[in-house]
């Protein structure tokens, strides 16, 4: 057999299985979604019926909160962790980069003992303090998974900038303020980007954390959820997952432009 | 095993011919080196003999009588030396040198044997049961060719088998190549852009330019008689000699050099090695720069030809800096050429 | 090192993040141990609580585990062959198919399990069987093997060694087996972590395709965690990172190992 016919074989599993369980049954999704009453004007209802919209409104703002403040603190402990070098520094990375193999379900668990009726805060406080399901909570809780994601893109970029940019900002009497503005952050902005994008990504389709959390507010995931399961909405679930694909898609389409690497998503 | 092509040629796909049609012969246990700057085609020959890439339409590959065009790599049974080495870092050196005994599918122990006896041809001994990348550059350049010629290949293939090393290392494993290929006795081709190491190794030099055969002979005949202002300039570092040329003198900048044949609109070159600092001779320069280089020093003089012209001087002392001196250079040695073009 | 108020901000920050993410870790494991959280550790410590864990999901964690070595496989017999494909032909159309078979990872799972019920869900065989779970496993993890193992094939000179291993006698399928993968053993071996990390700790996908007697280790988790005291759901997730920080580790060592290969 010679390598012309032996490497297109070697495509063989992987075109059988994607074609039947991916492909397929992505086109099944589309197709499914103008197959409602409504018919392809499906999704001009979303952006009439006010429950859906709200929810669209709210999904956004959550996660484009929890971006800016995972990028803020994960930036700031980022770069603090490459910059110095000291004893448990590998330890507090440990720590950091821990919650990356956690479903969104433990996730919501934590948030639940920080926050919950059983939670630390209410038992160190006094009076009733539980937030762990509210939106406070839900932003917590997606906090919680999007740091070490960050994290991870953040020092990875940070690792590569020349000391000697640095070095030669210095000599030029550039101070440690004007250093991480016109040098640090100009170079670190692509994996800020790329960061934020999956960050935002992995917010908007995180199901696990919200469902753990069983909030009252709700979110896309969970519409979608309770569209399917409740009331056997089949066509609004498709539609509303088809949504929430592309916009997911597009943005790790933003990050994979302005970083090379693949940070597994879901919580 | 005798060599013979036909009609050889390369179009890319993007049209651009890497390989005029070449003609080529080679006799048993003949030693041939392909040699010209990059991009003038040798590689893509060697590559089409090995049978890693295809001739166009018309080209035809003999190995003694077969024909061997239609044969893929896997078929053609030549042994290939590559410019980095392409050793299998996943095995050691030992199963990287039997590794193609295996695919002929031999018993263990004629493998073990074979493998064993071309150790310690390549005096590999020490080296046997390391992994690839616990070896040296000059290392891995013999169990690159160890591994080549175990399967007793119909040919040897090495392409630019010495430039992954350092000048230090080049100079010493370039003679032992050229002791190690005659010991094997096999046919062979090699790909180099150093004139020094295609003169060292080979029984005969392909000097190629713009993917076409210049030249092929053997280096003494290249070096003496080059057929074309490239081959004379490749081959020794010839100098043009820009001047006008006519029936029995040169006229240059520097004065007036008599000429064994010649003719109107001719060119000519010279090698530094013959051009002498000398008080009587016919030509004047002005000394620009002198390097000290232990044997001899080189100097290079203006005024001679448009562009500086340079001599070897032996002598006790070093030429004075922006003296004018007399130069001369011997009839004999002066490489005149009928036309006026620098390629082939 | 503290030298200007600065530093001191960030390494605030810093350890105000760790604190966050660490303390409900703690908090779950010691209430895993716990005789009674509400009064705290004072109550005494016991085993009582992973022991019931044990005859409550032991099942489910067993059927991770399973699905986990399923998904390993299924996603070395797919991504492995088809990285090396991928990697001996480096052009636009792979890229697109790199893209697409990456689709898994922009999509979140709930509308991945979607798509596959509106498929498969009426294929009753199928539909109830611990496989059509898998599927979306390997669904979710397949991206990470191939890239993973792409990533080091493209960065060893593959082409060369394989002309060196051509040039020997070695027909396309020996090249393959003898010089590609072993070659690629650091990527491979970061991929199979990977896989196996992620398919344990799945739930999106698994919680939309699981049936009631399927249940996997995170969907046993979640009921836990809505139907059982909080000292049984913290003992269990203890359990869960037993399994998974370990994994974890490794997964980034090795991670690091391969990247190594790459410069």
């Amino acid at each position: 057999m010679s390598s012309r016919t032996f490497v297109p074989l070697c495509f063989l599993p992987l075109a059988i299985f994607t074609i039947a369980f991916l492909a397929l049954p992505l086109v099944r999704l589309i197709l499914a979604s103008g197959e409602g009453e409504a018919g392809w004007a499906i999704y001009l209802e979303i952006l009439q019926k006010p429950r859906y919209l709200s929810t669209l409104i709210q999904t956004v703002v959550i996660s484009v909160a929890v971006t800016i403040a995972a990028l803020a603190i994960s930036t700031t402990a980022g770069l603090f962790l490459v910059r110095n070098r000291f004893r448990g520094r590998g330890t507090l990375l440990s720590i950091l980069t821990l919650p990356l193999a956690f479903p969104g379900v433990v996730v919501g668990f934590m948030i639940i003992l920080l926050g919950g009726r059983q939670g630390l805060i209410n038992q160190i406080t006094p009076g009733h303090v539980v937030f762990a399901y509210s939106a406070f909570g839900l932003f917590l809780g997606y906090l919680y998974f999007s740091i070490p994601r960050v994290l991870l893109t953040v020092m990875a970029a940070a690792e590569k900038i020349d000391p000697a940019l640095e070095e030669a900002a210095l000599t030029l009497g550039a101070s440690p303020y004007r250093i991480v503005r016109d040098v640090l952050l100009p170079a670190l902005m692509p994996a800020m980007i790329a960061a934020g994008a999956i960050a935002f990504a992995t917010a908007m389709g995180a199901f696990g954390t919200a469902f753990t959390l069983a909030t009252n507010i709700d979110v896309l995931p969970m519409v979608i959820y309770t569209e399917f399961t409740l009331s056997a909405n089949i066509a609004m679930a498709s539609a509303l997952s088809v949504i929430l694909g592309l916009v997911t898609w597009a943005m790790l389409l933003i990050a994979r432009s302005f970083a090379g690497g693949v940070v597994a998503a879901g919580g | 095993m005798t060599l013979k092509l036909t009609n050889v040629a390369k179009t890319f796909p993007d049209g651009t011919r890497a390989l005029m049609p070449v003609d080529l012969d080679i006799k048993q246990g003949e030693i041939v080196s392909l040699l010209g700057p990059s991009g003038c085609g040798k590689t893509t020959l060697l590559r089409i003999i090995a049978g890693l890439e295809t001739t166009d339409a018309g080209g035809k590959i003999r190995f003694d009588d077969e024909d061997v065009t239609s044969l893929s790599v896997v078929q053609r049974k030549v042994g290939m030396v590559f410019q980095s080495y392409a050793l299998f870092p996943n095995m050691s050196v030992r199963r990287n040198i039997g590794y193609g005994l295996k695919m002929q599918k031999l018993p263990k122990s004629e493998i073990d044997a074979r493998v064993d006896e071309v150790i310690a041809l390549c005096r590999l001994e020490p080296y046997a049961d390391r992994p690839i990348n616990a070896l040296s550059g000059g290392q891995r350049q013999r169990v690159a060719l160890a591994r080549a010629f175990a399967p007793r290949p119909r040919i040897l293939l090495l392409d630019e088998p010495l430039s992954a090393l350092d000048a230090a290392l080049r100079g010493q494993l370039r003679d032992e190549l050229a002791v190690l290929l005659r010991t094997f006795g096999i046919t062979a081709i090699f790909v180099t852009h150093d004139q020094t190491e295609a003169m060292a190794i080979a029984d005969r030099v392909a000097v190629m330019s713009h993917g076409q055969v210049a030249q092929i002979g053997t280096p003494e005949a290249l070096y003496r008689a080059p057929a074309s202002p490239f081959v004379a300039r490749f081959v020794g570092d010839a100098m043009p000699l820009k001047g006008r040329m006519g029936s029995g003198a040169l006229h240059l900048d520097g004065g007036t050099l008599p000429l064994e044949g010649g003719a109107e609109g001719g060119s000519a070159y010279v090698r530094a090695e013959d051009v002498r600092l000398d008080e009587d001779g016919p030509l004047r320069g002005r000394i620009e720069a002198v390097t000290f280089l232990g044997t001899h020093y080189r100097v290079v003089l203006s005024g001679v030809t448009p562009e500086p012209v340079v001599a070897l001087h032996v002598g006790a002392s070093a030429p004075k800096l922006g003296q004018t001196v007399g130069l001369s250079i011997a009839p004999g040695a002066i490489l005149s050429f009928a036309h006026e073009t620098e390629s082939a | 090192m503290l030298k200007s108020p600065a530093k001191i901000l960030q390494l605030a920050v810093t350890l105000l993040a760790c604190a966050f993410l660490l303390v409900p870790t703690l908090q779950s494991v010691l209430a895993g141990v716990t005789v009674n959280y509400f009064q705290g550790v004072k109550s005494g410590l016991t085993l009582k609580w992973i022991g019931e864990v044990w005859t409550l999901y032991s099942a489910s964690i067993f059927l991770s585990i399973w699905l986990a070595l399923c998904c390993l496989i299924s996603t070395l017999i797919i991504g492995v062959p088809a990285a090396y494909a991928l990697a001996r032909n480096p052009g636009r159309l792979s890229r697109i198919l790199e893209e697409f078979i990456s689709l898994p990872l922009a999509i979140p799972g709930l509308a991945l399990a979607l798509a596959l019920l509106q498929v498969y869900g009426s294929v009753q065989g199928f539909r109830a069987h611990w496989s059509f779970i898998l599927v979306g496993h390997v669904l979710y993890t397949l991206p990470f093997m191939v890239r993973s193992v792409l990533s080091v094939m493209a960065a060893i000179d593959l082409k060369t060694l394989e002309e060196g291993a051509a040039s020997l006698g070695a027909p396309a399928w020996r090249r393959f087996t003898d010089i590609a993968v072993p070659n690629a053993m650091p990527g491979v071996l970061a991929g199979s972590l990977t896989v196996v990390t992620l398919s344990i700790g799945e739930f999106n996908l698994t919680w939309m395709l699981h049936t009631p007697f399927l249940k996997t280790l995170p969907v046993g988790l979640a009921d836990s965690y809505a139907s059982m005291r909080l000292e049984i759901a913290s003992a269990y997730t203890l359990v869960f990172f037993v399994m998974i920080v370990p994994l974890l580790m490794a997964m980034q060592w090795a991670s690091a190992r391969a990247q190594r290969t790459l410069t």
